[in-house]
């Protein structure tokens, strides 16, 4: 067990949310809430809630329903009669002890990984009315620590892990001459103008796991890829406001970002894997700034690694020979739909694939998502506990002989780590780039 | 007796159209106004081609995971919306009254058959009800209006049913049938049951965003 304490619905141990919900008033909250519901939102809002037919039929949609053995107040429709549901029929008149309720459920029971709209036969996307609450929450100044910590670091250094300019550079530099034990005239080029490639990665790289960053300069290298990373703040491509309802502040952060890339005139931005990264480029940071597309072309690692394998461009030794089984992140396969390139990279490297059940499309979150994950400790045992269907298909992939498990995400990894962990699995995890590293063959 | 079937289907029927067709009309207008005024990014988005795709799928029996999963549901749910419609336009004294107002012809159901399709209805709706009181999920969600509905759906098919069979009192219960067949025409645009024209779009919307930027099918 983990070493977090369990929560019920009646104690929420986060200081974020408690703080923000003693300096509520009713009037505060009925302010703030047509506040947004009347500048922010519109007719979408008002037909996702009108329209539910309350039939739930999304609940088979959502899998902390189904983890929580079907406990209604975990369905998708169960969580918009939770919150707006509520707010809108009192037109904002609700207490705080109904925000604080309504802040544990849109901040820690939904991953907005959008798979329940593709089981409301309306396609009503909860993910954005729980979207609309975290909103209302964000300027409730009602946020769980923990996100909130990173989101301050955000506006902070314009990266999610207060790490400083220097030492994003030092990390870097560090990275580099490792890597040069291997191929002894590797760089991991600083602010090259015109490269092909800006590569971004998300702030936990250079904090947690800079031997990812190595790697990606060895997969670059082999592929002879021309490419360069910023020395200044841009680099990363993360963005907890998206997801604790800072909107003003993703809209900065995607646009220093753009901005890095840009002004280093590069062709493209590849990213690491990352997931909510990738939607916060592609959908919702690149929306908010006005723009319907990205302003600059930006590709997933997963597309990045398709390229490098159909061109050719990267040799391998051997296959990798352990059998695998690959976890489809949410944001860029309900995002982008990679699940076809992810697959055909899998194929290309590994030697065994075992399917888990459902996929594509239709996966399950790994109950990180959405920013669950970074609500931290006090939310722990109900994330993992959420996630027992995800557990039950990391067990059945594990019966059909599958030993690992690719993931091609961060916040899956970290999701996915606490389920290995708390469910007993003995599974191994990896990134499609361990995998890639560990078979190709190293650059002279 | 005759004045109050004169009202029913004088000025009642009137009304109850012009509350449908002017409700729906202004439900509309306004929500489309304040999409474009809010949320045009939808607009953006939206694309007929990926649109058509996902309303087709799910207007096709079974053609979704979540229909496969729930087969009496798919069931029900797709004979009562067929029944709904075509048992009360084609039914033959339907069609004579039609036909008497307005000169107009269609093709009719032998009554046997309407009888069929309100029965389903009827049943349908019994059905809705059982998974409102016993299915958790649904229980959860459901309100009082939620009932009301059902009870306002069922009745001009029940009402109906009896008239036909000129069962005990069928005379008052002619007068019930037609003003609950009013009734649920009337609530149509104010209630959850306009969702039979707002489908189109949310399907329509949410489609356009899987298939022209998502890249992934929505079924
Ligand atoms: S978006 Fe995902 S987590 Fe949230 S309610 Fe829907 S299925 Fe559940
Ligand atoms: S499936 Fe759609 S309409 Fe039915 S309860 Fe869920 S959100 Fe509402
Ligand atoms: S963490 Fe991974 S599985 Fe979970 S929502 Fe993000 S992309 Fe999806």
């Amino acid at each position: 067990m983990s070493d977090s304490k369990p929560i019920t619905e009646n104690e929420i141990d986060d200081k974020g949310i408690m703080a923000g919900v003693e300096k509520l008033s009713p009037e505060k909250i009925e302010r703030v809430i047509n506040e947004v519901i009347t500048a922010e939102t519109g007719a979408k809002l008002k037909v996702y809630v009108d329209t539910c037919v309350h039939c739930g039929l999304c609940s088979e949609g959502c899998h902390y329903f189904i983890s929580r053995d079907r406990d209604p107040k975990f369905s998708p429709a169960g969580k918009v009669k939770q919150t707006l549901w509520e707010i809108m029929r009192k037109r904002g008149r609700v207490s705080p002890e109904f925000i604080k309720n309504a802040a544990v459920v849109a901040y820690t029971q939904c991953n907005l990984c959008k798979r329940c709209a593709m089981y409301c036969p309306f396609g009503i996307d909860i993910a954005y009315v729980m979207s609309v609450m975290r909103r209302i929450c964000h300027k409730l100044g009602v946020v769980p620590l923990y996100i909130q910590d990173t989101a301050h670091s955000h506006s902070v250094t314009a990266n999610q892990m207060w790490v400083k300019d220097d030492e994003w550079i030092d990390t870097l530099m560090w990275q580099e001459e490792e890597a040069r034990d291997e191929v002894s005239n590797l760089r991991i080029p600083l602010d090259v103008e015109g490269s092909d490639t800006f590569y971004s990665v998300i702030g936990p790289e250079p904090k947690y796991r800079a031997q990812l960053i190595y790697q990606a300069a060895m997969i670059m290298e082999a592929a002879g890829e021309s490419w360069t990373m910023p020395s200044s703040p841009g680099w990363d491509n993360s963005d907890m406001c998206m997801y604790t309802g800072d909107y003003e502040m993703m809209e900065r952060l995607k646009k220093v970002h753009f901005e890095a890339a840009i002004r280093l005139k590069a062709k493209r931005i590849v990213m690491g894997e990352c997931g909510h990264a990738f939607r916060s480029v592609y959908d919702m940071g690149n929306r908010a700034l006005g723009w319907k597309m990205p302003p600059i072309p930006i590709i997933h690692a997963i597309e990045y690694y398709h390229e490098i394998f159909s061109k050719e461009k990267i040799k391998i030794k051997k296959k990798f020979d352990r059998p695998v089984t690959l976890h489809d992140p949410c944001n860029i396969v309900r995002g982008r739909g990679l699940h076809h390139m992810a697959r055909e990279v899998v194929n290309a490297t590994c030697k065994t694939f075992i399917e888990m059940t459902p996929n594509c499309e239709h996966n399950y979150c790994c109950g990180a998502g959405g920013g669950v994950i970074n609500c931290g400790p006090p939310f722990k045992n109900e994330r993992v506990e959420s996630s027992k269907a995800k557990a039950e298909q990391l067990f059945a992939a594990k019966a059909k002989g599958a030993e690992v498990v690719i993931a091609p995400c961060h916040n899956c990894h970290g999701g996915l780590e606490d389920i290995i962990h708390h469910y007993g699995i003995d599974m191994e995890l990896k990134f499609l780039g361990d995998i890639i590293y560990e078979i190709m063959e190293i650059p002279e | 007796m005759h004045d109050i079937y004169s009202l029913v289907t004088g000025p009642l029927a009137w009304l109850s159209f012009a509350l449908f067709l002017g409700g729906s009309i202004f439900r509309f207008t306004s929500l489309y106004r304040l999409a474009q005024k809010k949320d045009s990014a939808v607009f953006e988005y939206m694309s007929l081609r990926y649109a058509l795709r996902s309303i087709a799928h799910w207007l096709t029996p079974f053609a979704t995971r979540n229909m496969r999963l729930n087969p009496a549901m798919t069931v029900v749910t797709f004979a009562f919306h067929i029944c709904l419609f075509i048992a009360p336009l084609f039914l033959f004294a339907h069609v004579i009254l039609i036909q008497e107002s307005f000169g107009f012809h269609f093709p009719t159901l032998p009554n046997a058959v309407a009888d069929i399709l309100s029965i389903i209805v009827v049943l349908s709706c019994l059905f809705f009800a059982g998974r409102r009181m016993f299915l958790p999920e649904v229980k959860y969600l459901t309100t009082w209006v939620d009932i009301a509905i059902l009870v306002a759906v069922a009745a001009p098919f029940f009402t109906g049913f009896w008239v036909y069979h000129q069962w005990a009192g069928f005379q008052t219960m002619t007068l019930v049938h037609i003003f609950s067949g009013e009734l649920m025409i009337a609530i149509i645009p104010f209630t959850k049951l306009f969702h039979m024209f707002l489908f189109p779009f949310i399907r329509g919307y949410i489609g356009s965003e899987f298939g022209n930027v998502r890249m992934a099918k929505d079924w």
